[in-house]
């Protein structure tokens, strides 16, 4: 709805003159020639992947040992979930990666605050921290199997210790970067140390915590799937494997898009409480 | 001596010897200086002469000078920068370190003398510079202090927010009356706003000027080296 103004007419315009261009299209994003909603449009392109996977294996040009087609996947699902044996692999991959993170993510932000705010802590916990989290979280896996034995414990220990270390990274990293001017500020209206944790301090460092715990998400999910390959008698790893046994292409296909499904569900998720948590940085009135 | 007592009109600083040295340099070498209550005292010095250092010692803020230097319990800072929580609403902020109970009304309250009763849910981020400033103005004078400490609070504001934010400050301090240390490096600001002014050089105070008396600007630019002698 750009209003035409008649400009007066301009005796001829110095050839040095600059050529004018409307300054909205800088900042407006291009319009583009598709009349459709922008995740329509973002769905497509997977769509088309499975429509020609589709067809390539209907076809007969993918031998269903090497890859099921997505209906042969979609099959799977649903006989899975007919009789239940999908529900209960789930929940237990859910349960595992659930404690696993609860008791990571706590010991995370524990050691993280116990190193950040007293000399004491920082010397004992962060140079332990430092040599810890060089460790590759499954090499421990035949120390963890040893300690816990083959049943729930050693696939939650490795868990919470893939999540604690970003989580306690940087979380710390977060204490130690509140910036100085801040504390002052907090000092000079009279907080008391406690006072200045509470209001300074650990606001200053949900930020970095944010940035470890989607950290922390993912390498949960990464361990999950291998402990749960190698040593396990139920969950969305060991469906996988079995269906290695027999081939079942359709199966292990079933369990990645779970997987990844799961792993998008958790990124919202953060995003979500960063949304929440951090409102502060944009300034949204909030409700 | 250890509190300062009241004297004629109540005593709000007392500096006796006051010295600061950074890595064995010196920036303040010996100094003396008392403000009394309700007093409004400009501070002037080229960059680097050690005002802030000065500030921060009376403050609260710097462990480390040596002489001696009393002041109230009640004292308020406004830095350069606004210094305002980032993740604290405005209205939070200002009370932030109050005791609750009748924390909300005061904070409410000062807001309003600085004109920003509508921000008081705001987060300070959607502030400008102008207004965060005033934000931190009321957090400093919901405490009811007896020794106001400013250091170049207006010094990254426009011209024109940096005139009427002269004006309110004038305003209010003539309303709670408490002792100003105002440091700033602009004679015209310090003659506008003070009743005295003095010069930090080399780490020393130069006399203390009343203002009013005499062609004072000519002076204090003489003082801070800008123009010559003579
Ligand atoms: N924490 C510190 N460590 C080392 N040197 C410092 C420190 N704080 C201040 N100084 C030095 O002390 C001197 C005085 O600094 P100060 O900040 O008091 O100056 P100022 O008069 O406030 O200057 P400006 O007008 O630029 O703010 C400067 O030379 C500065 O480098
Ligand atoms: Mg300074």
């Amino acid at each position: 709805m750009a209003t035409t103004v008649t400009a007066p007419p301009v005796p001829k315009s110095p050839p040095d003159s600059p050529v004018l261009i409307d300054a909205a299209t800088l900042s407006r994003p291009n319009r583009t020639w598709v009349p459709l909603p922008r995740w329509l449009r973002r769905l497509a392109g997977p769509a088309l992947v499975v429509a020609v996977w589709q067809l390539l294996g209907a076809t007969g040009n993918i031998n269903p040992r090497v890859l099921a087609t997505p209906a042969q996947v979609a099959q799977a699902a649903w006989e899975l979930a007919k009789d239940g044996e999908l529900a209960s692999n789930l929940l237990a991959s859910l349960q595992r990666v659930g404690s696993g993170l609860l008791i990571g993510v706590g010991l995370g932000v524990l050691l993280a605050v116990l190193a950040g705010l007293f000399r004491l802590g920082e010397e004992l916990i962060d140079s332990t921290m430092q040599v810890v989290r060089a460790l590759p979280v499954l090499g421990l896996l035949p120390l963890v199997i040893i300690w816990f034995g083959v049943g729930e414990e050693p696939k939650i220990a490795l868990v919470a210790f893939a999540a604690a270390c970003p989580v306690y990274i940087n979380t710390y990293a977060g204490i130690r970067g509140v910036d100085n001017r801040l504390v002052e500020s907090g000092r000079v209206v009279g907080l008391n140390r406690l006072g200045l944790i509470r209001h300074v301090i650990l606001p200053g460092a949900v930020p970095g915590f944010l940035v470890g715990l989607r950290f922390a998400l993912t390498s949960a999910w990464l361990v999950i799937i291998v402990a749960e390959q190698l040593n396990a008698t139920s969950g969305i790893g060991y469906l996988m494997n079995q269906a290695q046994a027999w081939y079942r292409t359709d199966i292990i296909v079933l369990g990645l898009l779970i997987y990844g499904v799961l792993g998008l569900l958790a990124d919202s998720l953060v995003r979500l409480l960063e949304r929440r948590l951090l409102v502060w940085r944009r300034g949204f009135n909030g409700a | 001596m250890t509190t300062a007592t009241t004297t004629e009109a109540a005593l709000a600083v007392r500096a006796t010897g006051v010295h600061r040295s950074f890595d064995g340099r010196e920036v303040l070498s010996g100094i003396d200086l008392t403000l009394h209550q309700g007093e409004f005292l400009a501070l002037l010095g080229r960059s680097g002469s050690g005002k802030s250092t000065l500030l921060r010692a009376m403050a609260g803020l710097d462990p480390d000078f040596t002489g001696e230097l009393l002041v109230p319990e009640r004292r308020s800072v406004v830095f350069q920068d606004h210094r305002l929580q980032p993740w604290k609403r405005v209205l939070d902020n200002v009370v932030l370190g109050l005791p609750r109970a009748g924390a909300k009304e005061a904070g409410l309250n000062a807001l309003a003398e600085v004109g920003l009763t509508e921000r008081a849910r705001d987060w300070p981020i959607t502030l400008s510079g102008g207004e965060a400033q005033r934000a931190a103005l009321a957090r400093a004078l919901v405490r009811d202090p007896a020794l106001l400490l400013l250091d170049e609070p207006f010094g990254a504001l426009d011209a024109l927010t940096r005139l009427k934010m002269h004006a309110l400050l004038r305003e209010l301090c003539r309303k709670h009356r408490p002792a100003v240390l105002l440091v700033t490096h602009d004679v015209d600001e310090a003659i506008a706003l003070a009743d005295r002014v003095i010069v930090l050089t080399d780490g020393r105070l130069g006399p203390s000027h009343e203002v009013g008396v005499g062609e004072l600007r000519g002076v204090l630019l003489k003082e801070l080296g800008v123009v010559e002698a003579g």
